[in-house]
């Protein structure tokens, strides 16, 4: 398929539904609602991101996707081609690099390794060492090219199978979680990979699926968020934060604080509240419909022989828009 | 243009496939201590009571040949029969499935790096067995002798592919089903006793393990004075070998296709821990 033959929208999907079944203690059958009837629109060249808490539905998405999962029900379509009808058509369009993957055989070296992949994508060795050369210099690998798998981290193992994914230079890439358990610098190198590759071939797509906030935010074209298998916001992350441009969002750190959710539970004025022990203190997270209601949360934090120690007022952050939809934070940081 | 592709990828999948068992014989040494020694001393056990009872001194090499097809059905068992629960384990069997190639053709690699490497190893210890007990074949019969041996692994390595695609389904099962598979088949198979002494219609039974008739061929061809103890005439044989070949591939062919499909609506193709 050439770039001009190629479909507007890379991946579209229509009331996708999965259910699991599963089997309980006693024999009777427990069905487990993955996906919700899932309406998607990627474009060509976008690099959309899908952000959600785990077991949300991101990774059964990225199955059915890449032809690993059939749907209960509903379609999907990757680069045109219906996934259930012809799985091995789509094949050919995609790849995919899961965070914590642990593929490959021990006993061959990290070039071995992703040359054998490649012989299952039919590429000519003299091609695929090229491309392994110049994916292991982006990752930071090119000096553990002749290392045994097995004598790898799990840091740099997941470098090489992010090597893997673009080594076969896909017109449609699935991501998940690719940054998962990496270091700060290789985290920050990859991403800046992801960015420039989409950036530099305007007709390839990237569905990123992450945990990482900051991530999503820095480097998605659009943001879905995905909670309980149901699509609860799709936008630009701009627009997203857009949304919460009215409130008001507040950090607050304050003395450890017995029962916070109790605590605010009567105050008016709250939409959305979270709350993280950390290093001895409480530290509390408010989105708030009027500022006001502010000084009835210090009253509270007072009341309660409370001290306070900060408090922060900021712009609205993609993970403030992921509290206010799902009603909880992922309380993870991006390395 | 587009079936010379498929070619290109299907051949190409194959020795990418291939390539972990054959360089795993050059960097993985302990080959030669658990995959030679620990052979010989089961095939010593037989070869001393042979001995002990004065059987005809063929039966020695008889005993070498069957302990040196043992690697094979090994071989069959644990890396093509339960191979793809581990694969799925690993997350190799996501990447090969989502991967534009045929999955005969990653079976077909797993075959053929096993044959090799399974050669090696069975060369070694007919080799190292004929030393030690002084055996002497009679190499009359070359192309029967080498169609007899194709056939085998032909029939017994597509035997394995079915098996690897009914396994596709399973977890630790599969583990479990390649042990309870291992011992009785070397009663059945008659790896160190003629086949016929179970009598005609257990050893016809078990005539559908390839191994079984292929054994019995290669007695007959490679000892001719034991010729009186073969189970059927080796052009039978040879003829049952091609058929179970062919049966066997097709078999796989549609099983992988059907369990794939299958194991894609049950959510099973990268489900780890089962």
């Amino acid at each position: 398929m050439t770039v001009d033959q190629q479909p507007e929208i890379a991946v579209r999907t229509e009331q996708l539904r999965r259910i699991y079944k599963a089997k309980r203690r006693e024999g009777a059958q427990r069905e487990i609602v993955a996906l919700d009837g899932v309406n998607l629109e990627i474009k060509r060249g976008e690099l959309f991101g899908l952000l959600g808490p785990n077991g949300a539905g991101k990774t059964t998405l990225i199955k059915i996707l890449t032809t690993l999962l059939a749907p209960t029900s509903g379609r999907a379509w990757v680069a045109g081609i219906d996934v259930t009808e012809n799985p091995w058509e789509v094949r050919r369009h995609i790849n995919m690099v899961s965070g914590g993957e642990s593929s490959g055989y021990g006993l061959l070296t990290v070039e071995e390794n992703l040359w054998m992949f490649a012989q299952f994508y039919g590429m000519d060795s003299k091609t695929a060492r090229q491309r392994i050369r110049a994916l292991l210099e982006v990752v930071g690998l090119a000096d553990r090219a002749k290392t045994k798998i097995y004598h790898l981290s799990t840091g740099m193992r997941q470098k090489m199978n992010f090597a893997r994914g673009f080594l076969t230079d896909p017109e449609i890439l699935f991501l998940d979680e690719p940054t998962l358990g990496l270091d700060v610098q290789t985290a920050r190198v990859l991403r800046a990979f992801i960015k420039q590759w989409v950036q530099e071939r305007s007709d390839k797509t990237i569905l990123l699926t992450t945990h990482y906030m900051q991530e999503a935010d820095e480097l998605c074209d659009r943001v879905a968020i995905i909670d309980q298998g149901k699509i609860l916001a799709c936008d630009t992350p701009a627009n997203l934060k857009k949304r919460l441009q009215r409130a008001s969002i507040f950090r607050l750190q304050v003395s450890a604080l017995e029962d916070p959710d109790s605590l605010f539970a009567d105050l008016e004025g709250i939409s959305q509240f979270a709350h993280v022990e950390r290093n001895g203190h409480t530290e509390l997270h408010f989105i708030l419909e009027d500022e006001h209601s502010l000084m009835d949360i210090l009253g509270a934090i007072q009341r309660s022989a409370g001290h306070l120690i900060s408090l922060e007022k900021r712009e609205p952050t993609l993970e403030d828009v992921f509290v206010s939809l799902v009603g909880h934070g992922l309380s993870e940081e991006a390395p | 243009m587009k079936i010379r592709r498929e070619v290109e990828v299907f051949l190409r999948t194959v020795l990418g496939r291939a390539y972990p068992r054959l360089i795993g014989l050059q960097r993985e040494k302990s080959w030669l201590f658990f995959d030679i020694l620990l052979p010989l001393l089961q095939v010593s056990a037989f070869v001393f009571v042979y001995q002990a009872i004065e059987a005809p001194p063929e039966f020695t090499g008889f005993v070498v040949l069957g302990g040196a097809m043992t690697a094979y059905w090994l071989n069959v068992l644990w890396s093509m029969a339960s191979q793809l629960y581990w694969e799925k384990e690993t997350g190799n069997l996501a990447l090969y499935i989502m991967a534009p190639t045929s999955r005969m053709a990653i079976l077909l690699g797993m075959a053929l790096g096993g044959i090799v490497a399974t050669t090696f190893r069975a060369a070694a210890v007919i080799l190292a067995g004929s030393l030690i007990f002084q055996v002497t074949f009679a190499v009359a019969r070359v192309p029967e002798l080498l169609g007899v041996f194709l056939l085998t692994l032909i029939a017994l390595y597509g035997m394995g592919m079915l098996f690897s695609s009914l396994f596709l389904l399973f977890g630790r099962e599969a583990w479990h089903l390649s042990n309870l598979l291992q011992e009785p088949i070397f009663l059945l198979s008659g790896f160190y006793f003629p086949v016929k002494s179970l009598g005609f219609w257990v050893a016809l039974s078990a005539s559908i393990i390839p191994i079984t008739l292929g054994l019995d061929a290669l007695r007959q061809l490679l000892f001719p004075g034991l010729l009186p103890l073969g189970f059927l005439a080796v052009e039978y044989e040879l003829g049952i070998l091609a058929f179970l070949s062919v049966l066997f591939v097709w078999l796989a062919h549609g099983a992988l296709r059907h369990m794939e499909d299958l194991a894609r609506r049950e959510g099973r193709l990268t489900v780890r821990g089962q």
